[in-house]
């Protein structure tokens, strides 16, 4: 029998009632950045967010823009259609909460009156739903000019711009909104839950924090920055364990995951990064193919291997010899298993969260980890769902580059040429815990 | 974390939560391992002056004052040098007032001479009600007023904090946006976060920002006995033993009687922990956070048996019992990471019980009574009492309740012996040793 639906996360879920974010502010400010990076930041810890923005709402309605005149404060028309967007995006914030169990709703859009927000409010209240306002406050010319370059010109508005004209009609664009914009005001607004982060995270004024889901939002976004930067993201070099087709243990390298170790260094090196980071697990894999490197390394426990408990050590087949049940139950839900005296992908996500929450305040850092592990962050910067995490594709002995832009994560991939086994496991066809042994085993890659 | 030595500079009116966040600060730096102490220029004073006569000391044209509170500050920041830059400390924290700009530049000239980061966290408040309070909490009792009566105390206190009113200069937006600091308002409504540089200032202002001073009482116990506790088994996922049941019953019984508004439940996932919340009949929270500290490959096993399979280990734990790790396990150090978001969340919580275990409750007691790594793994926590903590001035006041139910003592006292590393030719003197705090009910102890 599976006691699959009872299994409780690793950490409580401290949302009781549904939270709205609301952004605020000119436009250029990074909300739709925020929003995302926000929204992607909660799925992974497992608080189902998504966002609404209210931009993608007023193109649906208005098929083709023409220009900043559709945003001049005296447009009555579009006064009345902006308003229709701001409105069916609130509808289906509710529909989210009420019918699909979302627990948080990213609202993206300038909302710089206090008539807008109070409107915002009320429908808030009505419901039972908390709000907490996110104001981004900018005046630096360059801030804000190196936005519009970075996610304006690629916009649907002015995809057929040239980049001069779209330059130009976007400041008249914001000009349009400039008259009218009334921050939070800390006296009139003392009430209201929000944080105003002013010349993106150099200051931050934070007011009223509810509960414990705002207070994870403040601490993440004092924390997240945009100075350019990659991340690597590699597994240790081919183990002796992985050899003989066996998960988990504490093994050291094979001579040809040594060879890894050494392609990665040139590899690292010929990258030339200023004041690169490395970071390992406490297991000595990744350790070793840190000092082939031949520089300062931060050991994490946080970066070690998913823990398979009883299954430490084996091979597939000695799983499905031992344990066919379990080894049934973890194809039926790969996320969520906990393997017995062992961990489960999501108790990794909850472990791995101190790393995510430091790898966003530094720069430019290489992580020398696992396989669940790499899988685990990499899902975290490409924003995959829990159910793609556990066959996100982490091959030895490849390096992923990600650096940010625009709105996501640029990968590169580097194959450092060293051959290695395959340690990938596809989702078998029969996940049945009566399956024959054939079955469950199909999709075992080979092995010594 | 941080290669720099951090200074953290308080800044703000008498009797506004200086010393308490100070002194809270420093606990909690420490319990997750950053090595931190506090420097209070009110205790400097008070050992110079030697009695304290009347708030006339702190008036701003008394010269001779002056000089010795000037004084008393140097002395201090020299005694912050030499923890930072001598000692290995990592953290220092300058409690005083520092509320003009002229003395907190002379602190930042200080730290840039000597390396050191600045970090400052200034507390505004203006409600006369906290204030009030405030006195009444800590200065009451301070050395300075012991001998006076409350209302002659409170009348002092109030013009004391008048001769600093005229002269303090708030962090200012504008003027001090080169800084780095958190400027906390109202106790805790409002902050005001500049520049954090790294990733300790970053820790320390979640942990400013979640903590809060409304009146609550957190009680912590283990789970009910439980059968491998009978049979003298460390670890395991076993379910409560008939004793443990009565227990968890009587502790029903007893939370029902404190009637405490809006407890919060929390347990670990394991069983024990479970079926104990399970017998008081409301909802509660699990977190693996919770659970015990892994043995790894000494699970399931009584000492005697790790004494005869791991004779080396068990000496080997002995020695440093908080940095040591089981084989495929996990050591005090490992539980008190793991277990600091359940910390951060009971800042934020009011009233909470947590059903926990020996190891982990070792932690959070730690935590909450500043007790150091060196004893944080030989606490008392015995099974069937509850220790109810409340914060109270500077600490935390504990209260030890015992709901009558035997159960076996699981409690293995630190080893009377030096800490020499044992050759294997010792083998059998570590058996002795091994053998002699085993203290399981039915045996009896070695002489």
């Amino acid at each position: 029998g599976s006691a699959m639906g009872q299994q409780p996360a690793s950490v409580p879920q401290f949302c009781n009632s549904p939270t709205m974010i609301v952004m605020v502010g000119l436009p250029a400010r990074g909300k739709t950045y925020i929003s995302k990076k926000l929204t992607r930041y909660l799925n992974w810890i497992g608080v189902p967010t998504k966002v609404f923005n209210v931009g993608q709402y007023r193109r649906e309605a208005v098929k083709t823009y023409k220009n900043f005149e559709f945003f001049k404060p005296d447009n009555e028309e579009a006064m009345r259609i902006r308003k229709a967007c701001a409105s069916a995006a609130l509808k289906d914030v509710s529909a989210y909460f009420t019918k699909e169990h979302g627990q948080v709703a990213v609202f993206d859009a300038t909302n710089t009156t206090r008539e807008r927000r109070a409107i915002i409010i009320s429908f808030a209240k009505e419901r039972g739903y908390k709000v907490f306002f996110v104001e981004s406050i900018c005046e630096d010319p360059e801030i804000i000019a190196e936005n519009i370059k970075q996610v304006k010109f690629g916009s649907p508005d002015y995809v057929d711009r040239d980049i001069d004209e779209a330059m130009e009609d976007f400041i008249q664009r914001i000009e349009c909104y400039r008259a009218n914009y009334m921050s939070i005001d800390d006296e009139k607004d003392r009430k209201l839950s929000y944080i105003k982060i002013f010349d993106v995270g150099s200051r931050y004024l934070v007011n009223r924090v509810q509960d414990h889901i705002q207070s994870r939002i403040v601490y993440y976004l004092m924390n997240i920055h945009v100075t350019p930067r990659s991340i690597y993201l590699s597994r240790h070099g081919e183990s002796e364990l992985n050899l003989s087709g066996r998960i988990g243990g504490d093994a050291g390298l094979s001579s040809r995951g040594q060879k890894y170790a050494n392609a990665l260094a040139t590899f690292m090196r010929g990258q030339t990064i200023k004041d690169l980071k490395v970071w390992t697990s406490h297991m000595k894999r990744t350790i070793q193919t840190a000092e082939a490197l031949g520089v300062q390394y931060e050991q994490w426990k946080a970066l070690n291997e998913i823990d398979a408990g009883v299954c430490e050590e084996m091979t597939y087949e000695e799983i499905q010899e031992n344990f066919p049940e379990e080894f049934a139950l973890r194809d039926q839900d790969k996320y969520r298993y906990r393997y017995p005296k062992g961990e489960s992908y999501e108790d990794l996500v909850h472990r791995l969260e101190p790393v995510i929450m430091e790898l966003e305040r530094q720069e430019n850092v290489l992580v020398i980890c696992h396989q669940a592990v790499m899988r685990c962050l990499l899902a975290y910067f490409l924003d995959k769902p829990a159910d793609e995490l556990p066959y996100l594709r982490c091959p030895l002995h490849t390096v992923l580059k990600l650096t940010p832009v625009a709105y996501g994560c640029k990968v590169e991939s580097f194959f450092l040429n060293i051959e290695a086994v395959n340690t990938h496991r596809e989702r078998p066809v029969n996940v049945n815990i009566n399956r024959n042994p054939e079955e469950a085993l199909h999709t075992v890659p080979d092995h010594i | 974390m941080t290669n720099c030595p951090t200074l953290i500079v308080l800044v703000g009116l008498p009797a506004r939560g200086k010393t308490y966040i100070s002194k809270k600060l420093t606990r909690y730096l420490n319990w997750i391992g950053v090595p931190t102490k506090e420097f209070n220029v009110g205790q400097y004073r008070r050992e110079c002056l030697k009695i304290y006569k009347s708030f006339e000391f702190f008036r701003p044209d008394n010269e001779e004052g002056l000089k010795i509170r000037r004084q008393c500050a140097m002395a201090a920041l020299n005694d912050v040098r030499q923890y930072l830059s001598v000692e290995g400390g990592q953290v220092a924290v300058f409690d005083a007032t520092n509320t003009t700009r002229e003395r907190r530049g002379t602190i930042v000239k200080f730290a840039e001479q000597n390396g050191f980061k600045v970090f400052f966290v200034e507390s505004v408040c203006e409600d006369p009600d906290v204030i009030a309070q405030n006195i009444v909490q800590v200065k009451l009792g301070s050395p300075d007023y012991i001998h006076t009566n409350t209302e002659e105390a409170i009348e002092d206190f109030m013009k004391r904090i008048k001769c600093y009113e005229s002269s303090y200069q708030p962090l200012d937006e504008v003027l001090d946006r080169d800084l780095s600091y958190i400027k906390i308002m109202d106790v805790g409504r409002r902050y005001l976060v500049n520049r954090v540089l790294d990733h300790i200032q970053s820790r320390i202002v979640y942990y400013l920002m979640n903590i809060h001073i409304t009146p609550r009482s957190i009680y912590l116990c283990r789970h009910g006995e439980s059968d491998l506790n009978i049979k003298g088994r460390i670890g395991g996922d076993s379910g409560l033993s008939a004793r443990g049941k009565e227990f968890a019953s009587r502790l029903r019984k007893f939370i029902q009687d404190q009637n405490i508004k809006d407890l919060k439940v929390w347990t670990s996932q394991m069983k024990r922990t479970i079926q104990t919340a399970e017998c008081l009949g409301v909802p509660y929270e699990q977190w693996k956070s919770l659970n015990e500290i892994d043995a790894g490959v000494c699970e399931e096993m009584m000492y005697e048996e790790i004494q005869e399979h791991y004779p080396l280990e068990f000496a080997l734990r002995d020695q440093d019992k908080y940095r040591y790790r089981y084989p495929k396990g996990e050591s005090y150090e490992d539980l008190v990471q793991r277990l600091e978001p359940v910390i951060m969340e009971l800042e934020r919580q009011e009233n909470v019980l947590v059903i926990c275990h020996q190891a982990v409750m070792r932690c959070l007691l730690a935590y909450f009574l500043d007790k150091t790594a060196d004893e944080l793994p030989y606490l008392k926590c015995s099974l069937h009492s509850v220790l109810k903590l409340t914060p109270m001035a500077y600490g935390c006041k504990v209260e030890s309740v015992c709901l009558g139910v035997e159960a076996v003592n699981t409690h293995r006292n630190r080893p009377e012996v030096g800490l020499i590393s044992p050759p294997v030719s010792k083998t059998n003197r570590l058996c002795d040793f091994g053998l002699i705090y085993v203290d399981v009910s039915q045996k009896k102890k070695k002489s």
